[in-house]
């Protein structure tokens, strides 16, 4: 494979600029790793056409002078971001041949700033998933092997995590309602951020929670991240949730510097049956802030341990009033009717054959949680804890704590079809320390720490204050700084 | 909660997914399963809190009352399955 895959967003904008490679290099290089890297699955459909027309583009604004930084940067886009003229399935069968007539606006925002999209990336259906194997395409693979297993690469933003982890392009796109860019990112041993509630549009992005979604990047390390957030973030007046206020330089926030700094370390994120080499690296990485100026405390989060069953409420409540629009009227799939069905059989029989078993699992929970006499009981209930863990976050932070380190997954990668047969309930226990940060529309990222026992990685999540993405993003420097990971998984593939 | 195999059938009902009669009990299962999980939540003290609606203190952002996208018929119809005539095309809905 081509060097110029080994290069960060940073490393390659810069040798955009000095001229030591042109983006048509760059995405020739890209293309040709996305296609060796079949095996692993995490590349759906083919946008290769696009990507060369987009960095002849680019090659002519950067030679103008004053580009942005993404411009010429090979990144993949997530199947959930709706793309004018390229298919958009989210990785359902419901979605088969839906070509959007319109572009979200986080792939506009990237495509203005001349990133080179090198084709859409495999994901769970409708994002409803820790493990890339409910998406209609198949499961992606992970590019870290350590024996004859295949493993998940995480989701729901899987095959963002698989692409970039085995260099086939920069950087991905990713969403995250439950954890779904933190958990692959850790899974893979690479980096993603979720920003502040509404401080990325979600306008074109298929709609799974809508007030818990949010987009972010995934990417190989934190610089990456500061740079192609900044470029998915603002004001949208088409998503009524996006906060007008201005995008800060988050890459000029990277200075390392955390003097001074309070740092929470919450007690109840210690779960039973954690590997010893995860405690140990969250002791570790808790020590290398404390060496690096900042003040850590230990606090505590009391209603945590509800996070993941309200989620389990709020989530498909919501997503099963957003996914009744597939009906098979307006977009995607319909069934094929037998003589005198009416349209009911219509919609039931098309929503049977479309929607795979853990999204017709959630949303058919969310109707039961929604419906007449169970209402109060589960959704508002819900929706009252919810209030309660973002309190446990208020009352921290305004207690002058800036940020809380916390592991990202309570393991590393596990096999595909490992949890095939467990109860859909221990599935959704690998969103235990990323769930609560949804439900209080915090900014998180994870980085990666080191490697389990097996030489598999693992993350750790810091956990900021709202709106403030470039001081979590300095925390997040910092840390990668002094934890120096810098292993990546053998192409096995190739 | 132990949900049985008629209430799972109403929520597929009302959820508009076709579940065959055999897959009824396998789903009451799973449903009793996740509701078990989520019971978990009535152990929390709720008293005087309010449902969360938004996690962000902020008056959604509101546009001006004016039209501003408009005569897109053909972008609007080009993924439906059935459109004929400049609609989407549905079985017959009144006798």
């Amino acid at each position: 494979m081509s060097d110029l895959m080994k290069l960060t967003l940073s490393g390659a904008r810069d040798a955009l600029r000095a001229g030591q490679i042109t983006a048509v290099e760059l995405t020739e290089a890209s293309l040709a790793a996305v296609v060796a890297s079949k095996p692993l699955n995490a590349f759906v459909h083919d946008t290769s056409e696009i990507a060369r027309a987009q960095a002849v583009a680019a090659d002519i604004r950067i030679q103008a002078g004053g580009a942005p930084d993404m411009c010429g940067l090979p990144i993949g886009m997530k199947d959930l971001f709706c793309t004018k003229g390229v298919a958009t399935q989210a990785a359902s069968a419901i979605l088969k041949g839906f070509i959007p007539e319109y572009e979200s606006t986080v792939s506009k925002k990237l495509f203005d700033a001349g990133a080179v999209m090198v084709g859409k990336l495999n994901m769970d259906e409708f994002a409803m998933g820790s493990s890339n194997e409910t998406s209609t395409y198949g499961n992606a693979v992970n590019p870290w092997k350590v024996d004859d297993r295949e493993l998940a690469p995480g989701g729901s933003s899987g095959g963002s995590a698989a692409a970039v982890a085995a260099e086939t392009c920069l950087a991905a796109t990713g969403t995250d309602t439950g954890g779904s860019i933190r958990q692959p990112a850790a899974f893979t041993g690479i980096t993603g951020i979720k920003p502040t509630y509404g401080r990325c549009s979600r306008w074109g992005i298929v709609a799974f929670a809508s007030s818990l979604d949010q987009a972010g990047p995934i990417t190989k390390d934190v610089r990456d991240s500061a740079i192609m957030l900044e470029a998915m973030c603002g004001f949208d007046p088409k998503d009524s949730t996006s906060m007008n206020m201005s995008v800060p330089n988050f890459e000029a926030a990277l200075t390392g510097d955390v003097r001074g700094k309070t740092i929470g370390i919450p007690k109840e994120y210690r779960v039973d049956g954690m590997p010893d080499t995860l405690e140990h690296l969250w002791s570790e990485g808790t020590a290398m802030l404390r060496d690096a100026g900042a003040i850590v405390k230990d606090i505590s989060l009391p209603h945590t341990k509800y996070a993941l069953p309200a989620y389990y409420v709020i989530a498909p409540a919501e997503a099963s009033s957003n996914l009744a629009r597939y009906d098979g009227v307006r977009f995607g799939h319909r069934a094929k009717l037998a003589a005198g069905d009416g349209i009911t059989e219509m919609y039931e029989k098309t929503r049977a054959e479309g929607f795979g078993a853990e999204v017709q699992r959630r949303v058919m929970v969310g109707t039961y949680v929604l419906s007449a006499g169970f209402y109060d009981a589960y959704y508002n209930r819900a929706r009252r804890v919810r209030a309660l863990i973002k309190k446990d976050f208020d009352d921290v932070f305004s207690a002058g704590v800036d940020a809380i380190l916390t592991p990202s997954t309570p393991t590393a990668a596990f096999g595909l079809g490992e949890m095939v047969d467990a109860d859909p309930v221990q599935m959704y226990l690998f969103d235990v320390f990323t769930v609560t940060v949804n439900l209080a529309g915090l900014p998180a990222i994870s980085v990666p720490a080191g490697l389990d026992s097996k030489g598999l990685p693992l993350g750790l999540q810091l956990i900021g204050r709202p709106w403030e993405e470039g001081d979590l993003l300095n925390t997040a420097f910092a840390l990668e700084k002094a934890l120096e990971f810098n292993f990546k998984p053998n192409q096995w593939w190739l | 909660m132990l949900i049985d195999t008629k209430t799972a059938a109403r929520v597929a009902k009302l959820a508009r997914i076709r579940v065959d009669a055999a897959d009824l009990p396998a789903l009451a299962q799973e449903f009793t399963n996740i509701l078990g999980f989520i019971e978990q939540l009535n152990e929390v003290n709720v008293e005087g809190i309010e449902p969360m609606t938004s996690v962000t203190p902020q008056r959604l952002f509101r546009r001006e009352d004016v039209v501003n996208d408009g005569n897109q018929q053909v972008a609007v119809l080009s993924n439906a399955p059935d459109a004929r005539e400049g609609f989407f095309a549905v079985p017959m809905v009144v006798e």
